[in-house]
């Protein structure tokens, strides 16, 4: 349904989006990963014909974007970061006008915004004034506009920022029955989001795609092990050493503060926890222990890991 | 056509659910009605006056009030659309890239061309909304002269209230399609307004360029209209003004994609 090849896009002499190839297939969900900045929103808008690629190609159901970009915005929906809304219209009077716009017939059109506010669930609000609006609905009403004239494929860039914990578990939902029926690509920087909707994963850093996969393999292949970071006041050497030799432990990292203070940060091997085990062997040491508590991988240091692979390697461990 | 005209609805709407058209319709309708007045009362003094003294020289003269108060009142018609059309036009482009609508229409199946006509449409008709009621005040003014003045004039007149409302219209358009910032768009609108409007004093540079000058003002264009007089230089002077301007207005929106928003 998409085919991306060698996409690159400059502005003056930034590049936002460097030689990037991708496809997704009909009725598939791609989640597209990313840091702020990396390039996903710049991908999106090449893809919807907002703007010119620099180089190389992208096609959206067998149309070039920039060649045939008419025929290729036809078929798209695209829900923007911040929900193109007029204030001052009414969502049911605002639908109707995107549903003209993207070209529907008249006579579907009552019809079609009936559809679009019964999938996002805001039929209750039809006549209310957009600006009277909360958040949450201002953002489905953004949802309702990309699908209203029931588009091949939907672009959505972060579609549940701003969102209260249910909405986003709705939103989520609502993602997810559209699929089979449309292929979307949806950008996120949150990584349970996209384990939780996408069927494929694009992960994008700087521009440039780090990975490829499902969900499934990415987050495992990520998380990694569990890591404990301990604070105490220790000689470095010896720490480390006494650290190493916990069981379960694989790597260590030891960086000296101010007044003899230590931190450490262990690495366990896959599932298993190694706290108390951490915690029994500062003590058995003598060392005071300040502060210990297990870290989760953040998104920044999932791509760090991801994008300077090598080098993270090579370090003593 | 139907995304132009979607559009062109979507305007309309907007003008006239925001208090902004009515403020200005209203203005723009005491500013005109009481000046109104006020120059029909004076040209009848005037008329009085010259009446007066023809019977005292012995031969009567001519006054053609109705005439003379149509021009002096179109004069101030433009004096307000002057400014007033920044006001209507400072947010055409400038609120729609603020509020990151404009994404939607460039991501939508039409073109910029589609865009520009169908907004430039809707400002028409609101200007048409605006002038139409003042022509009561001629009708009336015409029932009651004695004899009847040609229509002709009336007719020039709203013609050339039209065609440079359209012109500032279009001109106000293009400079809101450079900005995100309503006010900066308002400023340097009034600001090109008063450069069209007073180019013609660069007449006095004399020569060729004197007459190039005087031929670019967008006041020395609509005199003749207010006489009662269709030039067809200056029917060709505002289309081709609004033309420039509308072309222009085409080019910055296509620019909008290959800048980084």
């Amino acid at each position: 349904m998409i085919e991306v090849e060698d996409l690159t896009k400059s502005y003056g002499s930034v590049t936002a989006v460097d030689h990037v190839s991708f496809s997704v297939n009909k009725g598939e969900i791609l989640g597209f990963l990313g840091p702020n900045g990396a390039g996903k929103t710049t991908t999106m808008r090449v893809l919807t014909g907002f703007m010119p690629a620099t180089s190389g190609t992208a096609r959206v159901a067998g149309f070039d974007v920039f060649n045939d970009s008419i025929e290729v915005r036809r078929r798209i929906g695209y829900l923007p970061e911040a929900p193109p809304l007029y204030p001052d219209m009414s969502v049911e009077s605002y639908l109707g006008f995107v549903a003209r716009i993207k070209g529907m017939p008249e006579d579907k059109l009552p019809n079609a915004v009936d559809e679009a506010m019964r999938k996002t669930n805001i039929t209750d609000r039809r006549h209310e004034l957009i600006k009277r609006l909360s958040r949450g609905y201002k953002q489905r009403v953004g949802l309702a506009q990309a699908l209203v004239h029931d588009p091949d494929v939907i672009i959505l860039d972060e579609p549940t920022v701003g969102l209260d914990p249910k909405q986003i578990i709705e939103v989520r939902h609502l993602i997810k029955g559209l699929a089979g029926s449309h292929t979307i690509i949806l950008s996120t920087h949150i990584l349970p989001e996209v384990s939780m909707t996408c069927d494929r994963v694009v992960i994008i850093n700087k521009g440039k795609i780090v990975a490829v996969d499902t969900p499934e393999r990415l987050t495992t292949q990520l998380k990694g092990g569990q890591r404990v970071r301990i604070e105490a006041v220790a000689p470095e050497a010896p720490l480390r050493e006494a650290l190493a030799s916990v069981a379960g432990a694989e790597r260590v990292q030891v960086e000296p503060q101010r007044e003899g203070r230590v931190t450490a940060t262990v690495e366990a091997q896959q599932g298993k926890d190694i706290r108390s085990a951490v915690a029994a062997k500062v003590v058995e040491k003598g060392w005071p222990l300040l502060e210990l508590r297990g870290v989760s991988l953040s998104l920044e240091e999932i791509f760090l890991q991801l994008t300077t692979d090598d080098s993270a390697h090579a370090q003593p461990n | 056509m139907r995304s132009t005209y979607a559009i062109f609805r979507k305007e309309m709407g907007h003008y006239f659910v925001s208090p902004v058209a009515y403020i200005i319709l209203a203005v723009f309708l005491l500013l005109s009605g009481f000046f109104f007045h006020v120059i029909l009362s004076d040209m009848m003094q005037q008329q009085m006056q010259s009446q007066f003294q023809g019977m005292q020289m012995g031969f009567p003269a001519e006054f053609d009030v109705p005439s003379q108060t149509m021009r002096n009142f179109f004069g101030w018609i433009s004096f307000f659309l002057l400014f007033l059309t920044p006001m209507l036009t400072m947010g055409v482009y400038a609120e729609e890239r603020k509020r990151g609508t404009m994404e939607l229409l460039m991501t939508s199946p039409i073109s910029e061309g589609q865009i520009v006509i169908g907004k430039f449409l809707a400002s028409l008709t609101l200007l048409i909304i605006m002038l139409v009621p003042t022509l009561f005040y001629q009708v009336f003014m015409y029932f009651h002269s004695e004899p009847m003045p040609p229509w002709r004039v009336m007719f020039a007149g709203y013609l050339g209230a039209v065609l440079l409302g359209a012109s500032l219209m279009a001109l106000g358009s293009f400079i809101s399609s450079l900005t995100e910032n309503q006010l900066i768009a308002a400023v340097l609108t009034f600001a090109a307004f008063l450069v069209v409007w007073v180019i013609d004093i660069g007449h006095s540079v004399g020569g060729g360029w004197g007459t190039v000058f005087s031929y670019l003002s967008i006041i020395r264009n609509y005199e003749d209209f207010t006489r009662g007089v269709i030039d067809t230089s200056s029917l060709v002077y505002y289309a081709s003004f609004i033309f420039l301007f509308m072309f222009l207005t085409v080019r910055t929106v296509d620019s909008m994609r290959w800048r980084r928003a």
